[in-house]
């Protein structure tokens, strides 16, 4: 028996490497420096983040597999892996301005971040579903504890349990579809394994049902409507910047493997994936949607708008296309910046732990006695419904044109309406802001640097690429999808 | 270093209201003066700015003249390409003169926010300017929809009682109609694409595109009912009496300037030429909502107690007639239906912020609270007098010319709808002439009208240059004609080609399809 050694280039695993270093180093900090206080440890992180975004960016174009194929760095993944590390930065920015909380060790806090980061990284560039699975449970037990992180609040562990329980179940999902496919193709590799089925109809089946089980995992974490009950709750008893990782980060792992599931089974399996994505589109639009517009409380409205969300990537899916999946990534993109960097305002917002204010009325008046975090509220209300000239418009515009090209008008159209819907719930946050004197005089505590920063950061993205769009999708003009 | 200016003039015009309201980020908010003097420095210098525009355009071409063009997003084909043909050169000036009005009439009316209020202003001046000017139709798009933020806020910040429902109807009345248009842009591109083989959002090329007729119906509906809701036909109207009523004075006189031409300009840029087939098909349809449009309007102009109502209304009316020249397709018509739309910008635009300036000295809105001003406030009623006649269409102003031409070619074109139409030119009298006499003749009954003061010189100055263009455009109509003359005539000429080219294909089925030639069922 002969062994030959695989070969190992480190460079495509080296933005995995810096992390995984800092995520270490971030846990071990505080054992021997006591006295290592938030601001050290965020310092770390950041420059953890920075180091990986240079690895990144370092890696050349062409599709790297490395690792005995285990791994692999096509363009997709390459651009899904900047997407996550700017939603890493900027969660890490706003996680900077809340109240330091006693009870919370910041040290694990980060470095469980940037576990979920290396999981969501992981799951992105792999064909192999053991890998898939691995980096899928890294980032979910990681995202299980942050849920639950600010242990001293009943809601916070509501919220933990709730999406392990859920998450546990999808799961389930995920690995008993694993199971069939592997069985009806005797491989792992999700690229091989359609392409070498025996058309007989047992196989089929089988292939079908591992499919369809592997799909059904995918959507809980992306909160695809009917999949998406856990995601109000969670959201609102999570830390504010934690729900704005889970909202836009696993968002983006989600869908990219979603992608990767649907490119390589539409090629080889006869199956009805237009007329599936359809209907969750039009069904996670509009409940998503007709939700958020009753409720009262702000975070609860994301958490349903970030449902609605997930239905317009769905439009882009549909397409089937090189373009399609483009657009999706330029929505991931402009949805991080501007989804984060709403809920970085709620996290300003909130005087206390204990008291998070984030009812509609709280924000009455806003814009006149914290004029920069209300005008970057209003630019990102403004973005999510779509309106240009801000980068929310161009990603819808992405999504939807790849939609219609593929001649989708009629789900375009009912996409289109969703957005006019959605219109309603965001000016409703704008209008308090701006219309409506403040209830009572109160006085905010000063934003942190850290919180300007992400702010800054978030709005100069959201209108930079509102306005010259080419900035970003000349970086994704390498995404396409194998030729049927 | 005059081709450098003349070839960059529009995005200037753009770039110039911008840099104003970025400059006013750094003016403090507590130096009123300071704020108010820097827009109406900044809107003013913008107006003057165009006036070499109207100058040196040339009046012997149907061309966009004045092109700029640069890339935008080359990936898919959408540039930053600005032109001026003599319709959007009328509206461009029209925005301009009426800005600095604006501001200046807003001088003491406005105390709250002052600064807030002069940026999104400019924002708004930059964005209706984008209208008139783009030949791209993603740009188009982009400023037409970035228009709805900033007009959004002046309802809803410095409006009436009911500001906020007023500001989000109008926000989704106007949404609705603009992302069924952006539907619409997006099959009309790929439509193209998929034939020629050329992505491009250019005016000018998917102006050479005949498109098949059921293609076209569908289109000129998506296209269409984003305009009829910003003109606003009957039945789309009902946002438009709640925006007018309960925004501020320079809200209103700009809704009513600008923002409503946005919807006859987008029918005649967009809707004519491109979809000539669905036009003529649904011509007398919309011909009828044009004239139910104007008897409508002016019959409930009639009974409104409220002057600004009654003034909104009018607007219906009167933008009933620019519909029904629009879509009489011949030119005197058409021509009228452009200077029609100045007119209205023009009178329309005075007569609420005559009604501003009394609510201004009396806090109230109602007919029957107001009786015999004419001797209180002379220069005030003189004014207004002028301003009515205008708006009713006494020969000699500006209203008559429009209205003149209008039905002289619907008469040609739908003598069954002119009639009717004519009916509202009566109507027009009735109304405005009974709000008049309830205004300023008769008895003062109300104790607070024996003391009002008369208009200012600043009030003064607002009104005098709108009259000047009432007189000017009543007296000498061909200054304004001869710019818009060949435009039109190309739009007429371009929509004639394509129905015979449509008509032809039908009628002999020949083997050689011309490329262009999409969707034939």
């Amino acid at each position: 028996m002969t062994f030959t050694q695989p070969t190992i280039d480190l460079t495509a695993v080296s933005p995995l490497l810096a992390l995984l270093a800092t995520a270490i180093f971030l846990l071990l900090l505080p054992l021997f420096f006591r006295s290592a206080g938030r601001a050290l440890l965020a310092f770390v992180a950041v420059i953890g983040l920075l180091i990986s975004g240079v690895c990144l960016f370092r890696i050349p174009v062409v599709p790297i597999s490395g690792f005995d194929r285990l791994l692999l760095l096509d363009p997709l993944a390459i651009a899904v892996h900047g997407a996550l590390l700017l939603a890493a930065l900027l969660t890490l920015l706003i996680s900077l301005n809340r109240v330091e909380d006693e009870y919370l060790n910041y040290g694990e806090y980060f470095s469980l971040l940037l576990f979920s980061l290396i999981g969501m990284m992981i799951v992105t560039s792999t064909w192999n579903l053991l890998v898939l699975f691995l980096g899928l449970e890294l980032f979910s037990i990681a995202l299980y504890t942050l849920a639950g992180i600010r242990k001293m609040r009943a809601d916070s562990v509501e919220a933990s349990l709730k999406y392990l329980l859920l998450g546990a179940f999808a799961s389930g999902f995920l690995l008993y579809g694993m199971a069939l496919l592997y069985g009806a193709s005797g491989t792992l590799q999700l690229n091989e394994m359609m392409l070498g089925i025996e058309a007989d109809a047992s196989t089929l089946a089988l292939i079908y049902a591992g499919v369809i089980l592997l799909f059904i995992g995918l959507a809980f974490k992306a909160a695809l409507v009917p999949f998406h009950m856990w995601t109000p709750d969670v959201y609102e008893g999570s830390a504010t910047p934690v729900s704005a990782f889970m909202s836009t980060a696993t968002k983006a792992a989600a869908f990219i493997v979603l992608i990767r599931l649907l490119a390589h089974s539409e090629l080889a399996i006869r199956f009805p994936w237009p007329q599936l994505l359809i209907v969750l589109a039009v069904l996670t639009m509009t409940v998503g949607n007709l939700l958020a517009i009753h409720q009262k409380n702000v975070k609860r409205m994301l958490a349903y708008s970030s449902i609605s969300h997930a239905g317009y990537l769905l439009v882009g899916l549909t397409a089937a296309s090189s373009s399609g999946d483009q657009a999706v990534l330029f929505y991931l993109f402009v949805y991080t910046a501007m989804n984060i960097g709403a809920f970085g305002v709620l996290s300003h917002m909130g005087v206390s732990n204990a008291d998070e204010r984030v009812d509609f009325e709280s924000y009455r008046g806003m814009g006149y006695r914290s004029p920069f975090a209300a005008l970057c509220l209003a630019v990102f209300m403004f973005s999510l419904s779509g309106l240009p000239p801000f980068s929310g418009f161009i990603g819808k515009l992405y999504l939807f044109s790849a939609a219609v090209e593929k001649g989708y008008v009629a789900l375009v159209v009912i996409a289109v309406l969703n957005s006019v819907a959605s219109v309603y719930y965001y000016m409703r946050l704008v209008v308090n802001l701006y219309m409506r004197d403040p209830a009572e005089e109160l006085s905010l505590p000063r934003a942190n640097a850290g919180l300007k920063a992400a702010l800054f950061i978030a709005l100069l993205l959201t209108v930079l690429w509102g306005i010259y769009p080419s900035l970003l999708t000349d970086l994704l003009a390498g995404i396409s999808r194998p030729l049927p | 270093m005059t081709d450098f200016f003349f070839s960059h003039l529009l995005s200037l015009l753009i770039v110039v209201p911008l840099l104003g309201a970025a400059g006013l980020f750094i003016v403090p908010r507590e130096r009123i003066a300071a704020l108010r003097l820097f827009t109406l420095a900044a809107t003013t210098l913008n107006f003057i700015l165009s006036l070499p525009l109207f100058i040196h355009f040339d009046n012997h071409s149907g061309d966009f003249q004045f092109i700029e063009q640069y890339d935008w997003i080359p990936s898919i084909g959408a540039s930053f390409h600005l032109g001026v043909d003599g319709i959007s050169l009328l509206m461009v000036m029209l925005t301009t003169l009426l800005m600095p009005l604006v501001i200046l009439s807003s001088w003491t009316s406005i105390v709250h926010r002052v600064k807030e209020y002069m940026i999104v202003f400019l924002l708004l001046e930059t964005a209706m300017i984008g209208v008139f000017v783009s030949l791209d139709l993603l740009l188009f798009y982009v400023f037409w929809e970035a228009m709805l933020i900033p007009m959004y806020f002046i309802i809803g910040v410095w409006g009436g009682e009911r500001r906020l429902y007023a500001a989000i109807k109008f926000f989704l009345f106007t949404m609705f109609g603009g992302v069924l248009m952006l539907v619409g842009i997006l099959v009309l591109y790929f439509m193209h694409s998929q034939t020629a083989g050329v992505a491009t959002f250019s005016y000018s090329t998917l102006n050479q595109m005949i498109i098949g007729r059921q293609a076209q119906l569908w289109l000129f509906l998506a296209f269409g009912l984003a305009f009829a809701i910003k003109v606003p036909m009957v039945p789309f109207h009902t946002w438009l009496p709640d925006a007018h009523v309960e925004a501020p004075t320079g809200g209103s006189v700009i809704l009513a300037g600008v923002l409503l031409k946005m919807g006859t300009y987008g029918f005649l840029r967009f809707c004519l030429p491109l979809f000539p087939h669905a036009a003529a098909r649904l011509a007398p349809l919309i011909g009828l909502a044009a004239v139910i449009g104007i008897l409508y309007g002016a019959l409930v102009s009639w009974v409104q107690p409220d002057l600004k109502k009654l003034v909104a209304y009018s607007s219906v009316s009167h933008l009933g007639f620019v519909m029904l020249g629009l879509f009489s397709f011949n030119v005197q018509a058409q021509q009228g239906a452009v200077i029609q739309m100045v007119n209205h910008g023009l009178s329309t635009g005075a007569l609420f912020l005559l009604v501003g300036m009394i609510y201004e000295r009396r806090h109230t809105r109602q007919i029957a609270d107001f009786g015999g001003l004419a001797s209180v406030m002379p220069a005030f009623s003189t004014l207004f007098l002028i301003v009515t006649l205008s708006s009713i269409g006494l020969p000699g102003l500006n209203g008559f010319i429009g209205e003149f031409l209008i039905l002289l070619g619907a008469f040609q074109a739908k003598p069954y709808l002119a009639v009717p139409a004519t009916l509202g030119v009566v109507l027009s009298a009735v109304y405005m002439l009974t709000m008049y006499q309830r205004v300023h003749f008769g008895k003062r009954t109300h104790e607070e009208n024996n003391h009002l003061a008369d208009l200012t010189l600043r009030e003064k100055l607002v009104l005098l240059p709108l009259l000047l263009f009432c007189f000017w455009i009543g007296l000498f109509p061909g200054t304004l004609l001869h710019k818009t003359e060949a435009s039109v005539q190309k739009i007429l000429t371009t929509m004639e080609v394509k129905q015979t080219t449509l008509l032809d294909r039908t009628e002999r089925i020949s083997p050689a399809q011309p490329a262009y030639v999409v969707n034939e069922e």
